[in-house]
Order: structure tokens, then C-alpha cells, then sequence
């Protein structure tokens, strides 16, 4: 398929990883920051290709690894309400919270709804006055866009009945809380690449500056994270410290003023917004901001909003930081599967577990 | 690298709970029961198997398998299916077609020539007569096609909302005229593994005929009667150890299947898998992969190494198996699963659908 098959060339991919070899001479932790990332690492079978010192972390990237425990039950109490339709992606409907999944309270009775965007739960809402529709929003400065155009669209059809439950969260204050975390120790970062097309690879100079760690920004396909990889190795060879732009074909510097406009013009930090396996991080989370009250589902409906901490024996925060990898995790494959998921790590396609459950079991524990 | 890889720690462990008697812990029947992966068997597994347990249930293959009094060396096959699919009408066919090919490849993959087929029909009130003619057209010349008789069925008209428009159930029932006991169970290393043709062509038509994505493409169901093609590889005499048609849970969840039961690996090689360009570039657009998608009209066969050639050959004569190509192979390690080398250079694990990927394909 064109634009797609000239990414996926295993020859050049071979050249690739030969040349990442040569110049290789130090074992090398390399985290990716991104689910997206993750999935094609394992999809593709790139780890095989890499020489055996280079290791690759898999990071928060995961918007639905890291919603809390007590969010999903957040959710489920707004959709169990008479009336309430509750609308949502897919991969977030099988996240467990502490007593059941979206999934389970919809087969008991709830309205729950998967869409494929924001605009789809506003056409139902649009459909339907006689409901209250709400979309449980999710995902960093990707998606943050495309719930903050919704929400601006209702507001200007004056469409009542659509509300948002809002878990949006920003990717810069997590890279600062992972590299301020003491157990970390890596070498370089792929930086995210759908999450840059809307905030740019401005807001990553910091990691250099302030952190000392080279940070490439990749794109998406096989090539694409070999050649990022590639990148990291050579800034560490040549002792260069950067940000580089491996995804220029659709990012720059400065990101979609646009999309970073609708943000702004909808969503305010929180002050505190809880990350599973990470903690509570400052400013990390987005909601609405006083202006667009009337659509903020939190406002319209009493949520109990109560933190639970995650299951004991879920190791999903020190798979997150990379400290541990996913079958270090006593439950990894025995208690805690993609079809019986503890913690969320195992419920994504771009979850670390699941993404080991599923793809790498083969390769990475030989 | 798979001798290291089972002889670790981690892979034991794994591999135990993987093969944990399945067990339905849920409290209600959620979409993911229905959806042809892991959830599903739990179900058929950990309940169904549980409370109607029998010897020739017990086997799990696609149809019951049975010798009659007085019937000679000729054995029997029965098998059952519904079809719930929306939308009822879609590119390359409709509910009808599909309730009749359906069931009649669910007989062919045991070898069977289908024969006689009942249809039970649960319609919602108010459901338009003419939509019902078209259903009863379709399934009418589908029948003929793979020469079947419907010679038996029910009826039932529940009130608006006790169904979605119209539900079909089929049963069919077959005979057995040669001695090879083809069965899941059958795979042994050295094998080789045939894919008839295309992948994911039904499923991508379903979820693109939705409208939910006011996507447009060429895309048709590939929903057709295997009989004959199955006939035809019959009669090139080869070994066949097993035909499974890899319906929901696609190509992926089918292989599984033989694996596990066969406590086989089976290897396949991504770029021999034959995918259109169409349902290629939707499953990029909609994230999903055409190994999961279900297919209505394509078989999977395990045969013998010495007999895969010939029988490629005879397949691509058939109109239903142009495309029918060698996949993969049997290797002995590790048992149970599948892997994949991928086009990149890479190996992975090809497991089970797990979730559902899309409810109602057919």
C-alpha cells in the first residue's frame, strides 16, 4: 500500500539495525514514551532486529494504562444514573476499576456506548434530548484537540444534554516526573509522535537542558522507530545532547496552533490529577474551565470521586517507570491476562503487559 | 531460540494458565462471549461443556460426527448455527446467504457432503415482507449452489424491540462417504498449513457497511458455499488431517484452535498471508488487523507436506480457492502456539482475539 509499504522495508530495516550495531558499544536503556510506540515495537518484532545491548523501555504513553482505579468508578457511577448514556473508546471499556469494567456494568444494565470520536457521542446527544449523554474523555494533547472542538461545538448549537467527564492529561509533566524519579536510569528517550503533532517538539528542550537526555521524536511505523533509535545512538556517540525530529514529515517546532488554541480556550490544569502506578502529579490533568461548566460532567452529576489504590499485587507503576519489566510482575500471565486484566497495563494493545502478553512472550524472555 | 524460550520459568507459568480449565467467572453474558476469542471458549468450555457434557460434544468440532445403525460405512454429520448479522443486507450478500453457507461449510470442514438443512426464523414485528422475500431469494439460490435441500424450519414473531429485525438459525446435516477423520486435533510437525484465499474480506465489509465511518470502498463478503471446493481437494486424495473455516476470530483464533489441540506450533509467515488492498487500507484507517477479521467463504487446511503442492494446485482451479496459498508450517516447539515471522524480519506471538473486535459479523 503506498505511503505505508515504504516504511515497512525489511531490507532497509536490516541496514538499519546493522549500522545501530556498529556503533553501539555500551549497553544503552532506551525508553519509548508512547503506547503506539510499544505496539509497534511488538507488532513488527523490532526488539529482534536490535543488537542485545540496546534494551527499550516501555513508558506512560498509555492514556488508558494510566486512568486510576477510582476514575472508572467515577465513570460507572454516571452511567448506572436513569437517563445517562455513557460514551467512550473501546480500549477503555474493558479497564477494570475496583469492582467491574465499563463492559461488565453495561452487560448489567448501563448505557454504555463505544464511539470513534467526540463528535459521534455529540450526535447522539443531538439524537437524543430526552438522555443526558456524556463522553468519558480520555488521552494526552492528542485528543485533548478533538474533545475541546466538541465541546466548543455544543456550546455554540447549545446542544444541553452532552456533558464531558474529562481525563485528559499532559505529557510534559509526566516526562518531568519520570526523570525526577531516583530509580530511573536511561539513556535517551523516543519521544511521542502523535502527541506532537498537536503540542510541537518545543515543549521537550527541557530534557536535554535541564536532564542531560537526548529525545527523538518518532513516528509510528517500523522504519520510523528504527531510524529514531539510530538517531539516540549516534547523539550518544558523537556526545551530543538534543532534541531531534525523526517525524517531520508531519511534525514541527511549534506544533497545530490551532489545536493548541482549542485547548487552551476549553481546558485548565487541575492541580493535582492521580496517574495509576505514578501518583498524584501536579498539573498533569486537564478540566474544564469555568466557561464551559454547563458541559462538565463532574459538575452535572455528583461523582463520588474517591481515590482507591491499586491492587496489591499489580506491579503497573514500576512497569510504567521501567524499574521493573512486565514478566518481573508476579501476576504477568497467570492472575492478570488481556481477558482477565488487574492492572491496566494489560487491558491496552499499547499497554507494556499486554503488548508482552501477546506479541513478545516469544522473543524477549529467550 | 524457542528451545530457550520453553525452558524458561516465565513460559511455564504462562503456559499453565493459559491451559487452566476455563472457567466463567463474569455475572452477566457480556458482547466479548459472543465473539469468537477467549471469552467465548470460556463459555463453551467452562459452561456449555459443563452442563451438556457427551462424548461426541466434547470433541468442539464444528459438527458432531456419528455412525447410525444400518448406515453402512458411511457416518453422519450435524452441526447448528444462528446468524445475527446487521446489517442484513451488505455487499456480496445478506443474512440469508450466509445462514445457508454458514452451516454448510460448518458440515464441509468435517469432509461431509451437506445435504438436508432446517432454518428457524425469530422476526421483530413490523419487519417489511419484501426485505423477508429477498432473505428467502437469497437463501434459496445460495442452497442451490451447494446443493442442499431446506426441508424443515419454524417460525417465530416476537414484539418490536424482542428482536433486531430478523434473526436466522440454521441446522444441517451431512454424510461422510470416505474413511479420513479429519479433525483439529490431527496437526503433527512437518505439516503444512493452506489458506484458501483472501483475509478479513466479510469482516471489513460488515464493519464498513455500518456506515459508522462513511468510509467507501470496493470491499464485498466473501460469504459462499465451501462444499464443492472441499469436495475437490477430497477427491486429489493427499492426507487431510484438518479443514476449520476461520469465521469470527479470524485466521488468528482458527490457528490457535489447531494448535492447542493438536499441541503443535504452527508457523506462518506474514508475507505470504494474502490480504486486499482494500481491507488492507481500512484496517490501517480502524486500527485492526486482518488476521482477527472473520471470513464467510475461506478455509484453512493442515496437510501432510508431500501433499500440500498438489492440493494447491486443484484449489486454484476452483473459483472459491484462486488465491489458496501455503501460509505456514507445523513445527513440533513450542506446543500450543502460533508465531508469525513477521515481514519486517521479526518473529511474534499470534494469539487469540481477545475482547470483541466487532459484535455481530454474522
Amino acid at each position: 500500500m503506498k505511503f505505508i509499504d515504504e516504511y515497512r522495508q525489511s531490507d532497509i530495516a536490516r541496514k538499519l539495525a546493522e549500522e545501530i550495531t556498529r556503533l553501539t558499544s555500551r549497553p544503552l536503556k532506551i525508553m519509548e514514551v508512547c503506547g503506539g510506540h510499544t505496539h509497534t515495537i511488538f507488532k513488527y518484532g523490532i526488539e529482534d532486529l536490535l543488537p542485545p545491548n540496546i534494551t527499550l523501555i516501555h513508558g506512560p504513553g498509555c492514556p488508558v494504562c494510566v486512568i486510576p482505579l477510582g476514575r472508572v468508578d467515577d465513570a460507572i457511577s454516571i452511567a448506572v444514573r436513569p437517563g445517562v448514556i455513557l460514551t467512550t473508546f473501546g480500549d477503555m471499556m474493558r479497564v477494570p476499576g475496583s469492582k467491574a469494567s465499563l463492559l461488565q456494568a453495561k452487560a448489567a444494565g448501563a448505557d454504555v456506548r463505544m464511539v470513534y470520536s467526540p463528535l459521534d457521542a455529540l450526535k447522539i446527544a443531538r439524537q437524543r434530548p430526552d438522555r443526558e449523554v456524556v463522553f468519558l474523555a480520555l488521552g494526552f494533547e492528542t485528543t485533548a484537540p478533538s474533545t475541546a472542538m466538541t465541546v466548543l461545538q455544543a456550546t455554540r448549537e447549545g446542544v444541553a444534554n452532552f456533558s464531558v467527564f474529562c481525563n485528559h492529561i499532559m505529557i510534559v509533566p509526566a516526562l518531568k516526573a519520570m526523570l525526577d524519579s531516583p530509580d530511573l536510569q536511561l539513556d535517551g528517550f523516543l519521544g511521542p509522535g502523535h502527541v506532537s503533532t498537536a503540542i510541537g517538539t518545543r515543549p521537550y528542550e527541557f530534557v536535554p537542558r535541564e536532564y542531560g537526555k537526548p529525545l527523538v521524536v518518532a513516528g509510528f511505523e517500523p522504519l520510523d522507530v528504527l531510524q529514531s533509535v539510530y538517531m539516540i545512538v549516534k547523539q550518544i556517540v558523537e556526545g551530543r545532547v538534543e532534541v531531534e525530529n525523526q517525524y517531520a514529515r508531519v511534525i514541527q517546532r511549534d506544533g497545530n496552533p490551532k489545536a493548541l488554541a482549542a485547548i487552551c480556550e476549553v481546558f485548565e490544569p487541575r492541580d493535582y490529577f492521580e496517574w495509576r502506578g505514578l501518583g498524584s502529579i501536579a498539573r498533569s490533568g486537564m478540566k474544564l474551565r469555568s466557561q464551559y461548566a454547563r458541559h462538565d460532567a463532574e459538575l452535572k452529576f455528583a461523582v463520588p470521586g474517591l481515590r482507591i489504590a491499586d491492587p496489591k499485587a499489580c506491579q503497573c507503576g514500576e512497569i510504567l517507570k521501567g524499574v521493573k519489566r512486565p514478566w518481573e510482575c508476579k501476576v504477568f500471565g497467570t492472575a492478570c491476562t488481556p481477558e482477565t486484566p488487574i492492572g491496566s497495563c494489560m487491558v491496552s494493545s499499547e499497554g507494556a503487559c499486554a503488548a508482552y502478553y501477546n506479541f513478545g512472550r516469544l522473543s524477549k524472555i529467550a | 531460540m524457542t528451545s530457550e524460550f520453553t525452558s524458561s520459568p516465565l513460559f511455564a507459568r504462562v503456559e499453565r494458565a493459559r491451559r487452566r480449565k476455563p472457567r466463567v467467572t463474569d455475572e452477566f453474558i457480556t458482547l466479548a462471549h459472543g465473539s469468537g476469542g477467549k471469552a467465548m471458549h470460556e463459555l463453551i468450555e467452562g459452561l456449555f461443556l459443563d452442563y451438556l457434557r457427551n462424548p461426541l460434544l466434547e470433541a468442539l468440532e464444528d459438527q458432531a460426527v456419528f455412525e447410525v445403525a444400518g448406515g453402512g460405512p458411511h457416518r453422519l454429520a450435524f452441526t447448528t448455527d444462528s446468524y445475527v448479522v446487521s446489517p442484513i443486507f451488505f455487499p456480496g450478500g445478506d443474512i440469508g446467504r450466509l445462514a445457508v453457507a454458514g452451516t454448510v461449510n460448518d458440515l464441509a470442514m468435517g469432509g461431509t457432503r451437506p445435504l438436508y438443512l432446517s432454518a428457524g426464523f425469530i422476526i421483530e414485528e413490523g419487519f417489511p415482507i419484501a426485505d423477508l422475500k429477498r432473505i428467502l431469494a437469497s437463501m434459496r439460490a445460495t442452497a442451490a449452489e451447494a446443493g442442499v435441500q431446506i426441508v424443515t424450519g419454524d417460525t417465530k414473531v416476537v414484539e418490536r424491540g424482542g428482536a433486531d429485525k430478523i434473526f436466522i438459525n440454521t441446522a444441517g446435516i451431512g454424510l461422510i462417504e470416505h474413511e479420513a477423520r479429519l479433525s483439529a486435533a490431527a496437526a503433527r510437525p512437518g505439516d503444512q498449513i493452506i489458506l484458501s484465499g483472501t483475509m478479513g474480506d466479510h469482516g471489513a465489509t460488515i464493519m464498513i457497511a455500518r456506515g459508522e465511518f462513511e468510509l467507501e470502498t470496493e470491499v464485498e463478503s466473501d460469504a459462499a458455499p465451501l462444499g464443492s471446493l472441499v469436495r475437490e481437494m477430497l477427491e486429489v486424495g493427499g492426507e487431510i488431517r484438518a479443514l476449520r473455516d476461520p469465521t469470527r476470530g479470524g485466521v488468528a483464533t482458527t490457528l490457535n484452535e489447531i494448535a492447542l489441540s493438536s499441541e503443535v506450533c504452527l508457523r506462518i509467515n506474514e508475507a505470504s498471508l494474502p490480504v486486499r488492498e482494500e481491507v488492507k487500507g481500512a484496517c490501517e484507517i480502524l486500527g485492526l488487523d486482518p488476521l482477527y477479521l472473520g471470513n464467510e467463504g475461506k478455509l484453512i487446511a493442515i496437510v501432510s507436506a508431500e501433499s500440500a503442492a498438489p492440493l494447491v494446485a486443484r484449489m486454484k482451479e476452483h473459483p472459491l480457492g484462486r488465491e489458496a496459498r501455503i501460509i505456514g508450517e507445523v513445527i513440533p516447539d513450542p506446543p500450543g502456539i502460533v508465531v508469525m515471522q513477521t515481514a519486517f524480519g521479526g518473529t511474534r506471538i499470534v494469539d487469540m482475539l481477545v475482547g470483541e473486535q466487532l459484535p455481530r459479523i454474522c
